[in-house]
């Protein structure tokens, strides 16, 4: 879990570099071309099939620890009133579900913007000459839907609390904890978890108003 | 019935070395075919299962509790005693020996404590081996600290929790032996009897307290472990589980019980609060270096704090009487474990005590921590500090010395400490008497060998602080798998014992009719309740001073609680299924046969030593009165049956290495 | 001076044996504030037994705080609501009169119900037994003093020792993991100096014997730390996840 989980942290900085494009007062240019150089690459595209696989593994291995967790466990506590150190125990006892409503997130996010690019009939654009796929369009349009707005907003909001416990809690996974040290990762985990989404949130937010 | 203590001859000093050196021994093909029953997990069990298993003997070890390590060794905070002389302080094993000798009142016998002082040394260092974390200077080198009574620095600690750690170290050994299938462990299992075959110990019948099966375990000798009977009391500072049960089946088949009226009572356990109070907690004896022990004066103040109308904070200097500094210039707080029970029982019966109960004094820190905190202030350069200023630095310094103690105190009273002054009262702590046995540790039945708490050996009528952890582990780890061999080595021919066998049967039919009896008297008083009152009897007539008239009294009221427990107990439940009720009933039933014994005993030794005070025998001061021309020898009882008068058997003391000499602490 | 009585309403949970279903039953008990909890208990079932009904079945001894037998979660905690004690420690001027409480059995399992509140906690036992100890033979041991450990390592690796083996950490982990237990022991030892030979070997038996126990994953939830009576450091789970890694990517056994 700690090692795909940090593979994926990094993934989502990247991504939201990639996408910060979008907010480029250019009619979507770089980021169309940024989209055709990610598609096309081939170096990115070897490392796409382990991001593929990297999801999949974290999703499985996630799905099956719950499912080996909850058995464990065996039945519940009529009184739940469990405390912990961890100030955000709630987030760390519910990775699971909100593991899931991830998965949710990203097969609809999938869907809409990953599988028009690869398989679906975009509109053509020409930057210097190059036939370059629109993906500019889509997103334009998606996030005038104040409905996918607020859906993309608040899924955001989960990936922030399962990474305000995952980020910390992968470190203490593969034993990387240190007196002096430890507090700092915390720390750089809670920035990570507000910054990253806040970032991502922007993007439909500010689509939203400007096309108002 | 002779007893024989089977001491070897020679000089005292090598009679240990010399019987290793000379000891029979069994050769390691024949110590597998030799099976060695062990009952308890306490320090001196888990120590004699875990060597024994290494050295290659069949062992099978017996719990009543869910793990090995629950046993009530854990409990002991201090520390542990050896003659390392780490701290250069002139410190030997001579002096170990004769202070252990001096402080029981002269009441044990000289060749056993001398083996125990020589071990000392070799537990140390194997409790360090095995990873048990001592108490350690900056230096990484070992620490030692002072402790009751003594004048060199020879007592190892780990914190508050030393026989955690130390009993800890013995349970992974004995897990290692289990792991390896040298040692097969029952937990959960309770031994009920004693099976002999043509007089010699050979197995025990043991109840699985999950299912209440009774199982026959065969065994070419048994070992006993199972600690000591403070709660013939009830109210005492052991764990509610610890039973004399064990003991008192094998003095049914005949084996000899010693001493049984030598009880230490601790000076500083937190006062009993109610009817309902279970058990009665320790405060460590450090406590005593900084706290001063007092009650107010005046009746009238007593009177009014314990109806809650004053605390001890409004009785000013001149009406509160420190009564040990009064009594004790020389020693101060700091007298023995039973000078100072007594005469807290001494200001409680005159009327000034300070609980609601009218049994308990102060213990109070204040002097202490305006001490601390003008020396801390001085040394802060802060000669003029207020008052404020110095109770915070002065608690500051108390904090560290005792936070952990203070924290569980207000835990279990509601009351601040550094405030409020403690309240103590004496408390039954650690019994002294247990089953005779020789210098192999082997009790007058062949085969059945008593180690730890359980057997009277080496703490005569008083036991020094930190020697209960060095006497169960010696037993343990370097005295019975010594003295085994000797029994053993005699037995290299005799086959394993059928558990089938005609003794077996009878012992366990005798077990089930036992248990049976106890659930068909279908009464009305619960176990719990007649157990209180015994403790009630005991407390009154066989505590912390004694009597003749009182303990014939006492004898006549135990034997009348007897007749009324096995006509109105209640037991719910069947013998066949997990069932506390049923395990405390029989618990219980030999908890009031063992107190009548104990009264048996106080009433005939004429004379007060160490734990055993007789109000006939003192000093005009009101000190104990010891009577050596008639009185030193170990009074070891035989009582199979409780219809006919107990016969003592007497082993005469000698001391040839030491003058017996009066105690004196003024 | 006067003890208020309280007036209480416990949820007992109730269950015969291993096999059968429990559910809860309830009974009115009055206390007093200076009560344990367990001595509260003591009362109920003092009332039960005049009743000539089975009392309710719960561990406890020593009442002191150390031998690690009491077990039960009282109103979702284990141990109970203040912070650092034991349930026999734990006295009733923390409750209020008229207080609902609901007690329960540990849950894990790997830590099956034997009756009412009574656990079979052994698991922990065949943990300890699959390498929790330092291979010395009685008698092997050279002198205390000849072995200096310098003062912070040998209290840290007490403060992992402090464990009481109570289960306290499992029945609070959502997951029912061990991993504190089984991490305060491996820190206790390996840390030390006389634990470093067999260091490796420890940790790697242990976690496998508690895979095999059936404890859940450790999912860094921290609970066990909140309620760990003697309040130990999930630091501890680090430093075993650590050594795991590296004993595992060095050792030559498969699998």
């Amino acid at each position: 879990m700690s090692l795909t989980g940090l593979f994926l942290i990094v993934f989502l900085l990247v991504h939201l570099t990639g996408n910060l494009q979008l907010l480029m007062d250019d009619g979507g240019r770089q980021f169309n071309l940024y989209a055709k150089f990610m598609t096309t690459n081939p170096l990115i595209k070897f490392t796409s099939y382990g991001l593929y696989a990297f999801i999949l593994l974290h999703a499985i291995q996630g799905i099956l620890l719950w499912l080996k967790n909850k058995a464990a466990k065996g039945s519940s506590y009529a009184v739940n009133n469990t405390r912990a150190t961890n100030t955000v125990a709630g987030f760390a006892k519910n990775m699971g579900w909100l593991g899931i409503i991830i998965l949710v997130f990203l097969l609809i996010h999938m869907y809409q913007f990953w599988l028009q690019m690869k398989l679906g009939h975009l509109p053509m654009v020409e930057y210097d000459g190059v036939q370059v796929k629109n993906l500019y369009a889509p997103v334009t349009e998606t996030f005038s839907n104040i409905g996918f707005v607020v859906f993309y907003v608040l899924s955001m909001v989960v990936i922030a609390f399962h990474l305000w416990h995952g980020f910390q809690s992968s470190f203490q996974t593969l034993g990387l904890n240190h007196k002096k040290y430890t507090p700092f990762i915390h720390g750089l985990g809670k920035l990570y978890a507000v910054a990253v989404p806040l970032g991502f949130a922007l993007i439909p937010i500010l689509f939203f108003l400007k096309n108002m | 019935m002779k007893l024989d203590a089977k001491v070897p001859q020679g000089d005292l000093a090598t009679k240990w070395t010399t019987y290793r050196g000379s000891m029979p021994l069994v050769a390691p093909n024949n110590k597998r075919r030799l099976d060695v029953i062990v009952v308890g997990t306490g320090l001196a069990g888990a120590s004699a299962a875990a060597t024994m298993g290494e050295l290659g003997y069949n062992v099978k070890c017996f719990t009543f509790h869910d793990s090995p390590r629950r046993a009530h060794s854990i409990a002991a905070q201090g520390g542990i005693n050896a003659a390392k002389n780490y701290q250069n302080d002139g410190d030997s094993v001579y002096r170990l020996f004769y202070d252990t000798v001096k402080g029981g009142d002269y009441r044990s016998r000289e060749a056993n404590v001398h083996r125990l002082a020589e071990a000392s040394v070799e537990i140390i260092d194997q409790a360090v081996a095995q990873g048990v974390p001592f108490a350690r200077e900056y230096g990484g080198l070992l620490a030692n600290r002072s402790f009751g009574g003594v004048q060199v620095s020879r007592t190892f600690y780990a914190r508050g929790q030393t026989g955690q750690q130390l009993l800890l170290g013995a349970y992974q050994a004995l897990s290692r032996q289990i792991s390896n299938g040298n040692v097969k462990m029952y937990n959960r299992h309770e031994m009920l009897d004693l099976v002999k075959i043509d007089g010699k110990a050979r197995g025990i019948i043991a109840r699985n307290l999950l299912t209440g099966e009774l199982e026959r375990h065969a065994a070419h000798c048994v070992v006993l472990a199972t600690g000591g009977y403070g709660n013939v009391f009830y109210l005492s500072t052991n764990a509610m589980g610890s039973n004399a049960s064990a003991a008192w089946r094998v003095v049914k088949r005949g084996a000899c019980f010693a001493n049984p009226c030598y009880t230490q009572i601790h000076p500083t356990c937190i006062p009993q609060s109610g009817e309902y109070q279970s058990k009665l907690t320790l405060m460590s004896e450090s406590l005593r270096n900084d706290g001063r022990v007092w009650v107010p004066k005046k009746k009238e103040d007593a009177v009014a704090i314990r109806e809650g109308k004053k605390t001890g904070l409004d009785i000013p200097e001149e009406d509160r009487d420190y009564y040990l500094e009064r009594r004790y210039p020389a020693f101060g707080n700091l007298v023995p474990r039973d000078v100072a029970s007594r005469a807290a029982k001494v200001a409680c019966d005159e009327g000034n005590g300070i609980v609601p109960t009218g049994k308990g004094v102060y213990l109070d820190f204040s002097s202490a921590i305006q001490r601390y905190g003008k020396s801390q202030a001085f040394s802060k350069g802060m000669p003029n500090a207020d008052q404020k200023t110095i109770t915070e630095l002065g608690t500051k310094v108390i904090e560290e010395k005792y936070g952990n103690l203070f924290e569980m105190y207000e835990k279990i009273t509601g009351e601040n400490p550094y405030v409020m002054p403690m309240k103590i009262y004496p408390a039954v702590h650690y019994t002294m008497g247990g089953l005779w046995v020789d210098y192999h540790l082997e009790t007058n039945v062949p085969g059945l060998f008593s180690l730890g708490e359980a057997n009277f050996s080496d703490h005569g009528a008083n036991r020094l602080g930190a020697s209960a952890l060095m006497q169960g582990l010696a037993d343990g780890y370097f005295v019975i798998p010594y003295t085994i061999g000797t029994f053993l080595s005699k037995e290299i021919r005799t086959p394993s014992f059928d558990p089938d066998g005609p003794e077996f049967k009878q012992a366990e039919a005798d077990v089930r009719n036992r248990l049976q009896n106890l659930l068909d008297i279908k009464g009305t008083q619960s176990v719990e309740s007649f157990h209180r009152r015994l403790g009630k009897i005991m407390w009154e007539y066989c505590g912390m001073a004694r009597n003749a008239e009182g303990l014939k009294k006492g004898r006549q009221l135990i034997k009348e609680l007897r007749e009324e427990f096995y006509k109105d107990l209640f037991v719910p439940g069947t013998q066949d299924e997990f069932n506390p009720e049923l395990e405390k009933a029989a618990r219980v039933a030999d908890f009031i046969e063992l107190g009548e014994l104990f009264a048996v005993d106080a009433l005939e030794r004429n004379e007060s030593c160490g734990g055993h005070f007789r109000e006939e025998y003192k000093t005009e001061e009101g000190e104990a009165l010891r009577r050596d021309e008639e009185y030193a020898y170990v009074a070891a009882w035989e009582w199979p049956d409780v219809n006919s008068e107990p016969i003592l058997h007497k082993e005469e003391l000698e001391f040839k290495d030491i003058e017996l000499k009066t105690r004196s602490y003024k | 001076m006067a003890l208020a009585n309280m007036n209480l309403t416990l949820k007992v949970w109730r269950q015969s044996n291993n096999k059968a279903k429990g559910n809860f039953e309830t009974h009115k008990v009055v206390a007093n504030e200076h009560m344990s909890f367990l001595e509260m208990l003591d009362v109920l079932n003092e009332q039960l037994i005049q009743e000539q009904k089975t009392p309710v079945a719960f561990e406890h001894d020593c009442r002191e705080g150390i031998c690690g037998a009491c077990s039960m979660v009282i109103n979702g905690q284990p141990h109970g609501p203040q912070r650092g004690t034991t349930t026999c420690q734990l006295h009733m001027r923390q409750f209020k009169d008229g207080d609902t409480i609901v007690v329960e059995p540990f849950r894990a399992k790997a830590f099956p119900v034997i009756k009412d509140l009574v656990v079979d906690r052994s698991a922990f036992d065949r943990i300890i037994q699959s390498g929790g100890y330092i291979s010395v033979n009685t008698g092997q041991a050279v002198d205390g003093n000849t072995l200096p450990i310098e003062k912070d390592l040998s209290s840290q690796a007490f403060d992992a020792a402090t464990c009481i083996g109570c289960g306290a950490c499992v029945a609070a982990c959502p997951n029912a993991s061990a991993m504190l237990f089984t991490s305060a022991k491996v820190s206790h030892l390996n840390l030390l100096p006389q634990g470093a030979i067999e260091a490796e070997q420890r940790v790697l038996s242990m976690v496998n014997q508690m895979d095999e126990e059936g404890f859940g994953m450790c999912s860094n939830v921290t609970a066990c730390e909140a309620e760990c009576p003697k309040e130990i450091s999930v630091d501890n789970i680090a430093r075993l996840n650590r050594q795991y890694i590296g004993a595992s990517l060095k050792s030559d056994k498969m699998a």
